[in-house]
């Protein structure tokens, strides 16, 4: 193994498989470094994305798609239960295969990788990231690198070692937990969503079909709610009344940054993707497609720096998330902000009267301008998305 | 002074995330904090998503 490459990726999710694979298809040399002994396990996430998130980087195989997904039930606290059908598919997947041939496709590239290789300081050669210092089977090592793109995820520290101020503020935190449930009798095309200050205050309750009898169950909570209550009280509570019987397959904690994208995402030698960058779209909490462009945005660039030998390049990554993704954040996160302040009666309300909309008329984006009628300044923001 | 129930923990990266002080440090599946960096400002207490964070008996001083 060298220990001097072009470019180091922490951290191999979708955001840093991306990194890397951009990278190394214009022919540099990455390495790819994961502190788990397995890339795409633990899985920390509930697994939904877009047909269209998944194609713009790698054909849909039935080998990681465990549901297709063509209807939303949106369940307000009484349980009035709106229904909306969409022409783009989604999916859930199974993220521990999906990850995991991300990686592949990265290594077909040319990325070394190295599992169980944890990250613990930076190199720095005046001033600028200059490579890092990692752990693996017990050793302290060094590697150097031109660029270091750091995907380590929601714990990220990479960054914070670069001087990047990348510690999220604990009220735009969503804690999460999640378990995979068996003899679930929901329909295996639909996601399902509850909301409501008994299942999820600030948040949302989610149930994703990962098949026909077996699916993701879970929510979220601000860390503001957590205060309080967690998220384990809230999915047991949920559990015991609906599912008493159903086995658990597999139960994971996680926490989602649902805020805007951090200021700065690059610094001398050192760019920030995914959820290390707070690339999460705050409305939804998805981070899979977003991570995977700023993977690819940051991959590409690092690689065009290299060889034009101009290593200030790298800034421009800033601009291009912004315009390509950020600013769509930050409608989304205005949006967010204004649906987290909602009472019970005002999901209630918004429910009755979409029920009143023809089945056929039903999108996601009537549902917003229903839910923010009330609120002409959101509802500016929410027009503004769907033009964009 | 705040302590991390290893045994409990799913070592899921929330509180390393919501640290300001990044006064822990998570590995594949171990995790404590890094006392002397530490403010006691219960902010992973929250956010910890299975309640596996607490202030051990000593207390606050």
């Amino acid at each position: 193994m060298k220990n001097e490459y072009d470019i180091i990726v922490v951290g191999a999710g979708p955001a840093g498989s991306m990194a890397a694979r951009f990278a190394a298809e214009q022919g540099l040399s990455v390495l790819m470094l994961e502190k788990d002994r397995d890339v795409g396990y633990p899985v920390r996430c509930g697994e939904a994305i877009s047909k269209k998130g998944v194609e713009e980087f790698i054909p849909s195989d039935e080998k990681w798609i465990t549901a297709h997904i063509n209807k939303f039930s949106m369940n307000s606290p009484d349980g009035t239960e709106v229904i909306i059908e969409f022409d783009d598919e989604g999916y859930v997947l199974e993220r521990r295969i999906f990850d995991y041939e991300l990686a592949k496709i990265a290594a077909i590239a040319g990325t070394e990788i190295l599992t169980r290789a944890y990250v613990n300081g930076l190199l720095f050669n005046n001033g600028k990231v200059s490579g890092v210092k990692y752990e693996f089977r017990g050793e302290q090592k060094e590697a150097k690198g031109k660029i270091v793109i750091a995907a380590d995820g929601v714990e990220s520290r990479v960054g914070r070692w670069a001087g990047l101020k990348t510690h999220i503020d604990f009220r735009e935190m969503e804690c999460c937990a999640q378990i995979t449930a068996s003899n679930i009798s929901v329909d295996k095309n639909t996601c399902y969503f509850f909301f409501g200050e008994d299942v999820s205050p600030g948040g949302y309750f989610w149930i994703f079909p990962k098949g026909s009898d077996i699916a993701n169950i879970g929510l979220g909570v601000s860390g503001i709610v957590g205060k309080k209550r967690s998220a384990l009280s809230f999915l047991n509570q949920f559990m015991d009344k609906h599912h008493p019987n159903s086995p658990v397959l597999t139960s994971i904690a996680g926490g989602v940054p649902c805020s805007v994208t951090l200021d700065k995402i690059s610094a001398p030698g050192i760019m920030l993707v995914g959820d290390a960058a707070r690339q999460v779209n705050p409305l939804s909490g998805g981070g899979i497609a977003s991570g995977m462009i700023g993977g690819s945005i940051a991959g590409k660039i690092a690689g065009e720096a290299i060889k034009m030998n101009k290593l200030d390049h790298i800034f421009s990554y800033d601009k291009e998330w912004h315009n390509r993704i950020g600013k769509r954040h930050e409608i989304y996160n205005r949006i967010k902000v204004g649906i987290y302040k909602f009472s019970d009666d005002k999901f209630n309300k918004i429910a009755h009267s979409f029920t009143k909309v023809p089945y056929e008329k039903r999108t996601l984006g009537r549902l917003f301008t229903t839910a923010l009628w009330n609120q002409p300044s959101l509802l500016i923001d929410v027009a503004k998305v769907f033009i964009v | 002074m705040i302590e991390i129930l290893p045994d409990k923990c799913d070592f899921c990266g929330c509180c390393v995330g919501v640290c300001p002080e990044d006064a822990i440090e998570l590995k594949e599946a171990e995790i404590f904090i890094i006392d002397p960096r530490c403010t006691n400002c219960a902010k992973c207490i929250w956010s910890c998503p299975i309640e596996v964070i607490r202030f051990n008996k000593e207390g606050v001083t």
